[in-house]
């Protein structure tokens, strides 16, 4: 088998999984979760051997020539429209991250899903499982975790998503990555959705859909205008083509001065800016969380909303085109504003929420503003940097969160006690009675703070900041700067809050560590969240730079046509990331070290005002609700149906109808009755008579009929013939 | 076999009129026989237009199948039949969605044999439209179409509900629906009929071939009047003809009373087939004969389409009806074949035109599979519940999982999902159209968004959310019968969102060529 074959057959294991789970295995659970763990680890194993051939290639190989096939697919005038795959040193590396995370995650998956646990005593379809009551060796009654009742749909799921996933990754064109990006998107709706039957979950799953639509439609345009301009949706056929892209740098596009490029990296960018969850789109992010937690690890943090980051980064040569001595594009200058912007903003709100995975859900709107904002400075090598350490350490946090509810729950059955085992103020010590998820969440949390050296999060926030500085954009080097002291000190509160100090309710005292298929992924994906920063070390890095090459920059910067440079090494960038992260920490710890049980936020008086603000979102939700929602459904119930439709349109109708029906009335009184009828009396009477007259040959007898009948076609066929022959 | 590859058309266009005969004498209290032979008399014109599909030659200028036998010769009109790409991809459409409509209604029980004779009598009229190369028979065809539908909805429709017209007046929803579905369509025919004679006088023949040799060149005049005043009467009865059929906003309200008063088999055939009897109208008709007028009102049409697609969507989204929020998804989806059209007539001939014109006709397609596929999902829960309003259902997905899983399937097939068939269309008409209508266009993807809202309000008030205790034990599951319905239009759905070549093939040709 080629290696462009296994390409294409990368996406399918998972879909076939989907496919025989929902329509033959759907009630076998152990067959479902099988098959798509199967499927999963063909397709991490496929791309592990893509990966390996991709890497030993070269990266200068691999640049100029990447693994490439195409198929014809649609027929239109007299070309095709085609599709293919392919893998240059970027999809490669997409590939490592998507394959590991997501192998991991379906192992997860089963842990996290109760398998192997008693049917609930009173679970339903639809609704999370609540527990079942066993009878122990010596009669006492236990209640411990009980399966998820849609436990073969929720595997199927996953299935289809991954297709999603692997299809997005190696696409070599615009129109496949847009349909792996839908597919996410309708699986992240219906995974949201998963507990279907609670209102929330039912809100979320609406808002998430609609919310990241928003961003699709704008997108579709993009893309439609790519292919109108460029004849192609093939990204290489694009980027490298020097001429088009300079053309479509200096062609104007007619809306708000802009360049055809500007106009269309800007609506492609508002893709992103959906699913990446990018400020103004990002409200559906944290209520996405009410998804099973490997689906906010998976999707909602590692690779869907990483999808939105990796199309802007995949599109950089067309963002960035026309950008000259450094000055940014009107698309970079979008991104880099709002990426900046949103990552600030998002840790600030996360400086305040209480639930586990609420924190992390800000943590991940604010860690892809990094991205984006990255990338809007030009920081491109930065960039996938970072969305490759964050892909690993963020699926770890929020697994690991999950590992710690499931360890809370296991607590709140011991005891009977009714509390949320989301939050945070209901846990504390848990680092002694679930160590694995401790230290592993631990080795997470310090990547996501940007601990210095050892761990990965550090190098790849560090590569940003110090292109922000060396390229002299201030602003976004001060705004992400704040932003990674706030993510230092939420990332600590967390982590002092959940696990550090004394439990703070019996059920947390009760808590235990979780079965190996949780805690074994949580291990493999430290492993990564620790070391994976070593491919990146810059060379002139003090001390350690030069001892392992900086592979990554060397390798996927032969994605690009025109080759960047590493960036210079500068004290002040690296002095200020360890001052933030470092300080960050501290002053995490430090502010909630003592918080005792049943405690407020220590914060939450000292902060007052601010503090409530932030909790709320800054309000967005209500605001969203007042200024777009509300009056979306007055106008369509009221306006274009009732008032436009109803009113208007059929009151007209019903108008000329009246006409009509009068004018017919006037008719018939006037004119039908005395003239017409009158008339048709008369010929009725007259037609009577006559009648009366014939009725004599109704004998009713058939035979007579039949010879009349008789009489009457030899007559014809006798005067036909006649006049036919006749000359 | 060569007389079968003669009259191929004509077998399929009379074989339902004659076994509608056969039927006619079968006793009307064997229902069940009925049933059976009108499904398997509707199978033979199916596999019929497969075989015409297989023998379609898609690299052939012009039309092929041709039939051509003196009828009027008196006004020279003739019993001319051909088929081009776009009329073999609605045939097909139509021999297709009508035995799985006539399965769909094995559950009708009042009337059997006039009910199915109806229908087949529908199925003659409808692909008389798409087979015609004369413009009379095209319009007789046209009015027999419109004959059976009225007396579906009037006679079948729903049973509930009523409509105030004025000063108290009040009169059933079918009767309703049906009189003004009638109306509508009939206003339209008066001016198609009259354009029809106007060119059958001026150019002395209603051939369609003849005419679209001749017809943009004819200088003569009728009755004093000069060619140009001719054309242009002509050309606004013809679009006005279709743009009713369409229907294209504002002229729209008919068609959700029609569709949610008809019988569940009924609004499939309206939506999947009738729907775009105007649309071929356009394609077929105003655009070959008027490449001037079509193109110098391109641009009022795209605002209607644009104005079709937003209020649709609008529309649809306010509903709590959920067969008439179906039915408004209709006014969305038509108008972008409308806009597609409207592309295409700004700028003919151009690469741009052809990729709209792909886009509109495979639209047309799609909307027949995915809508039909809609409101059949609609009877389905229709015909447990009685009811369609979707503050009565509420977290069924408990209930019937498979009925939840084909809905689920089946909508985002309609909201366009990549991956199934409607976001083929739609990308390719907005591909065409952003060249020429940037800003429609763009005001579109309103409407594409507020799709994406209809269709989850559908599944979230029907599937979704607290289950609604009162249902329990009293909604079956989707039955054998209903799954052989749908299934082949979930096949069809995923097939061409994943392989559109295959048709495609056929309809890139066929607009390649039209102007």
């Amino acid at each position: 088998m080629g290696i462009k074959t296994l390409i294409w057959l990368l996406p399918l294991p998972p879909l076939l999984a989907f496919f025989i789970i929902v329509l033959f295995t759907n009630r076998k659970k152990a067959l479902s979760h099988t098959i798509s763990v199967g499927a999963a680890f063909l397709s991490w194993l496929g791309s592990m051997v893509v990966f390996f051939f991709a890497v030993q290639k070269g990266a200068h190989q691999l640049g100029e020539h990447p693994f490439a096939s195409s198929i014809n697919w649609l027929p239109l005038a007299d070309k095709w429209l085609k599709i293919g795959v392919m893998v240059d040193p970027l999809t490669a590396v997409g590939l490592f991250f998507v394959a590991w995370t997501v192998f991991m995650i379906f192992i997860y998956s089963i842990g996290y899903q109760n398998y192997g646990q008693p049917k609930g005593d009173h679970d339903q379809k639809g609704l999370p499982p609540h527990g079942a009551t066993v009878i122990d060796e010596q009669g006492h009654k236990h209640k411990v975790p009980s399966i998820e009742p849609m436990y073969s749909r929720f595997f199927a799921f996953i299935g289809l998503f991954a297709f999603g996933m692997y299809t997005l990754i190696i696409s070599d064109n615009m129109l496949t990555l847009f349909v792996g990006w839908e597919i996410m998107g309708l699986c992240s709706y219906l995974l949201i959705g998963f507990w279907y039957a609670k209102p929330s979950a039912r809100a979320a799953m609406i808002k998430a859909f609609i919310t990241t639509r928003v961003g699709d439609v704008f997108m579709l345009l993009g893309i439609g205008a790519l292919y109108a301009f460029t004849k192609t949706l093939n990204f290489r056929e694009i980027f490298f083509n020097e001429e088009l892209l300079h053309k479509m740098a200096t062609t104007p596009s007619g809306f708000f001065g802009l360049s055809v490029a500007g106009l269309i990296g800007i609506l492609l960018f508002i893709g992103t800016v959906g699913k990446s969850a990018q400020f103004p789109l990002h409200v559906w992010l944290p209520d996405a969380m009410e998804g099973p937690t490997p689906v906010s690890a998976m999707i909602h943090a590692a690779t869907m909303v990483s999808a939105g980051v990796y199309m802007v980064i995949r599109m950089f040569p067309l963002l960035s085109a026309g950008a000259q001595h450094g000055e940014l594009t009107s698309p970079m200058m979008a991104m880099a504003f709002i990426g900046a912007f949103t990552a600030l903003f998002a840790a600030s709100i996360a400086l305040a929420q209480n639930d586990i995975k609420r924190v992390l859900a800000f943590s991940t709107i604010s860690q892809l503003g990094y991205m984006i904002a990255a990338l809007g400075i030009g920081a491109y090598v930065a960039a996938i940097f970072h969305l490759l350490t964050h892909a690993f350490f963020k699926a770890l946090l929020f697994l690991g969160s999950g590992s710690v509810i499931h360890g809370m729950e296991h607590g709140i059955y011991h005891v009977d006690e009714d509390i949320d085992p989301q939050n945070m103020f209901n846990m504390g010590g848990l680092r002694k009675k679930m160590p694995i998820t401790f230290w592993t969440f631990l080795a997470g949390g310090l990547a996501l703070s940007g601990f210095p050296i050892i761990t990965a999060g550090f190098w790849s926030k560090d590569e940003i900041l110090a292109d922000a500085f060396s390229n002299g954009h201030w602003m976004v080097f001060g705004t992400l700067a704040f932003a990674a002291l706030l993510t230092a000190f939420y990332t600590m509160r967390q982590i002092t809050l959940t696990f550090l100090g004394k439990p703070k309710t019996r059920a947390a005292g009760h808590a235990q560590e979780t079965h190996w298929t949780m805690t074994l992924p949580l291990v493999v994906l430290a492993i990564f969240a620790i070391g994976f920063g070593w491919v990146g070390i810059p060379e002139q890095f003090p001390l350690i730079g030069g001892l392992i090459p900086n592979w990554l920059h060397d390798f996927v910067i032969t994605t690009l046509p025109h080759h960047l440079g590493e960036v210079g090494f500068n004290w002040a960038p690296l002095l200020t990331s360890l001052v933030v992260a470092l300080g960050g920490l501290f002053l995490g710890w430090y502010v909630y070290k003592d918080v005792p049980a049943g405690a407020e936020d220590p914060l939450k008086k000292p902060m007052g005002f601010v503090y409530k603000v932030l909790q709320n979102k800054y309000y967005f939700d209500e605001l969203y609700d007042i200024i777009f929602i509300k009056p979306a459904i007055w106008f369509s119930e009221t306006v274009s149906y009732l008032w436009m439709d109803r009113k208007i349109i059929d009151g007209i109708l019903h108008f000329i109808a009246r006409i009509a029906f009068q004018l017919g009335t006037i008719f018939r009184d006037w004119f039908d009755v005395p003239v017409v009828n009158g008339f048709g009396d008369f010929v009725g009477e007259s037609t009577k008579k006559i009648g009366k007259s014939l009725r004599v040959v109704q004998t009713g007898r058939v035979q007579q009929y039949m010879l009349i009948a008789l009489v009457i076609t030899v007559a014809t066929l006798f005067y036909y013939l006649f006049s036919v022959f006749t000359p | 076999m060569s007389f079968l590859d003669n009259n191929l058309l004509t077998l399929i266009l009379f074989f339902p009129v004659a076994s509608s005969l056969v039927l006619l004498f079968l006793p009307g209290k064997e229902k069940k026989l009925i049933r059976w032979v009108a499904l398997l008399a509707s199978l033979v014109p199916l596999i019929l237009s497969i075989i015409l599909w297989l023998n379609f030659k898609t690299g052939i200028k012009g039309f092929q199948f041709e039939e051509h036998y003196v009828w009027y010769s008196a006004i020279n009109s003739s019993y001319h039949l051909g088929i081009d790409g776009i009329s073999l991809t609605m045939v097909l459409l139509t021999t297709l969605l009508i035995p799985i409509a006539i399965l769909a209604s094995f559950n009708i029980e009042e009337n059997v044999k006039a009910y199915m004779v109806l229908f087949l009598l529908l199925e003659t009229g409808l692909l008389g439209v798409f087979v015609s190369l004369d413009l009379l028979l095209f319009f007789v065809f046209w009015e027999i179409g419109l004959v059976p539908m009225y007396f579906l909805i009037n006679q079948w429709g729903s049973e509930k509900g009523e409509r105030e017209l004025w000063g108290g007046i009040k009169v059933k929803a079918r009767t309703y629906a049906s009189f003004k579905f009638l109306i509508y369509t009939m206003t339209g025919s008066l001016g198609l009929l009259l354009a029809i004679q106007m060119i059958g006088v001026v150019s002395g023949t209603f051939d369609l071939p003849t005419l679209f040799a001749s017809w943009t060149t004819l200088n003569q005049s009728l009755f004093g009047l000069p060619i140009e005043t001719v054309k242009t009467i002509a050309f606004w009865a013809f679009t006005i003809a279709f743009a009713l059929k369409v229907p294209v906003w504002p002229f729209h309200t008919w068609l959700p009373d029609a569709h949610t008063e008809a019988p569940t088999a009924g609004s499939m055939i309206l939506a999947g087939v009738l729907l775009k009897l105007g649309a071929y109208g356009f394609l077929r008709l105003v655009l070959p004969l008027y490449p001037v007028e079509s193109k110098h009102y391109a641009g009022a049409l795209a605002f209607l389409a644009t104005m079709s697609i937003i209020f649709g969507a609008f529309s649809a989204f306010g509903q709590r009806d959920f067969k008439r929020l179906v039915a408004y998804s209709s006014v969305n989806h038509m108008g972008f074949v409308v806009l597609g059209i409207a592309a295409a007539a700004r700028v003919q001939g151009t690469e741009n035109a052809v990729i709209a014109l792909n886009g509109a006709v495979l639209q047309m397609f799609n909307h027949g599979i995915s809508a039909a596929g809609m409101f059949f999902l609609v009877g389905v829960i229709y015909s447990r519940t009685h009811t369609r309003n979707l503050d009565d259902y509420g977290g069924l997905f408990t209930l019937v999982p498979v009925y939840g899983g084909i809905l689920i399937f089946t909508s985002m097939g309609a909201l366009g999902l990549p991956g199934l068939n409607g976001f083929v269309s739609e990308f390719l008409v907005v591909r065409g159209s952003w060249p020429i209508f940037s800003v429609y266009t763009a005001f579109a993807m309103v409407g594409l968004l507020f799709t994406g809202a209809y269709v989850l309000k559908g599944i979230k008030q029907v599937l979704h959310g607290p289950l609604n205790e009162k249902w329990i034990g009293h909604l079956s599951e989707i039955s054998a019968r209903e799954v052989i319905v749908i299934a082949p239009l979930m096949v069809i759905m995923l097939w061409i969102g994943v392989w559109p070549a295959w048709i495609l093939n056929v309809i890139n040709r066929a607009v390649e060529v039209l102007f």
